[in-house]
């Protein structure tokens, strides 16, 4: 039977691509049916591709190789986020100060918890530099893992476990500690959980999504930035 | 090309953001696609989040500081990124410069 599959599959051009796109909408469709945030699209839709590959004995190079169109849309997309940005350039501009300043607060908080847990609990080097990335998105945080020696692929799967996260937590985030402004949402979810949490912002208000979008670019660039000065204060 | 290890989206999201400032390209032209792109977004990570699959030993070595980095942490930096944001944009103050 697994033979029957693998020889359909490898006959197939763009299986990983169907692969993927079932996936997520059975994902999808468990989400909209319990309605329960915990099952999240994405979470389930990466759950299903991996038992399938792990029951059919498909190696993950080869889905990846296969859905890898999938993967190239994300560059598109990334460019895209402009366009809520854009269309509240206005509001960007009167409070950038106040943006500005919650990006980088964020990013440092980020950054110096990696920092406090290494220290407390005794990493390697090569674990606190895949850790120190974490909130940004993961073409940025892959790059800056590998160059501060890392282990890139667990920084991309850590980093993606993060925008889960912030996706799931982030409105009851916002109400319990009473971030009310649709500016400071956005801020807030973006700097924490990059484009996987700038898509429940841009579900919560077009303010939210533009200013979650804006803080993956700032906060995105201010990591890559500090990254290489925080790797070096753990000896 | 550049120094900064920015990856090619972050590039491209100025470039665009910049085109679309300086009427280079209209908006009409972009936000349907635009729009469907952003809307597919949780799915594009779906072959990257199976990649796990691969790192089950590397990341059982670390699991509770990655548990810990990724709910706490996270609820920490938004709370914190959110909170500055909305006690500077409540004060109404506008700093001029700010780099």
């Amino acid at each position: 039977m697994t033979e029957l599959i693998q020889g359909f599959l490898s006959g197939s051009a763009a299986w990983g691509v169907l692969l993927t796109l079932a996936a997520f909408a059975l994902g999808a469709l468990i989400n909209r049916v319990t309605g329960k945030a915990i099952f999240n699209p994405l979470l389930l839709g990466a759950i299903f591709v991996i038992v399938f590959l792990s029951v059919c004995n498909i190696p993950y190079g080869d889905y990846k190789a296969s859905a890898a169109p999938v993967n190239y849309l994300l560059l598109p997309a990334t460019v895209a986020l402009a366009i809520p940005l854009y269309e509240k350039l206005d509001l960007l501009k009167a409070n950038a100060a106040a943006i500005i300043a919650g990006i980088s607060v964020g990013s440092l908080v980020s950054l110096g918890s990696a920092l406090v847990l290494a220290l407390a609990m005794d990493l390697t080097k090569e674990q606190y530099a895949t850790l120190l990335p974490k909130s940004v998105t993961t073409a940025i945080s892959m790059d800056v893992a590998a160059e501060l020696g890392g282990i890139a692929a667990l920084t991309g799967a850590i980093v993606i476990l993060t925008g889960i996260a912030g996706n799931l937590l982030a409105e009851t985030v916002c109400r319990v500690f009473h971030i009310t402004d649709p500016i400071a949402k956005g801020v807030g979810i973006g700097t924490s959980a990059h484009a996987v949490g700038t898509s429940k912002a841009l579900q919560m208000g077009e303010v939210e999504g533009a200013m979650s979008g804006l803080s993956i670019a700032v906060a995105g660039v201010l990591t890559a930035v500090l990254c290489p000065v925080f790797v070096n204060l753990l000896h | 090309m550049l120094p900064l290890p920015v990856p090619a989206s972050v590039y491209g999201l100025l470039l665009l953001l910049a085109a679309l400032n300086f009427r280079i390209v209209r908006l009409e032209d972009v936000k349907e696609v635009g729009s469907y792109l952003t809307g597919i977004f949780p799915l594009l990570f779906v072959p990257a989040a199976a990649g796990v699959m691969e790192l089950w030993v590397e990341m059982g070595q670390m699991l509770i500081p990655i548990l810990i980095a990724v709910i706490p942490v996270t609820v920490l930096v938004m709370v914190s990124a959110g909170k500055t944001t909305q006690a500077l944009t409540g004060l109404g103050k506008k700093e001029a410069d700010h780099d």
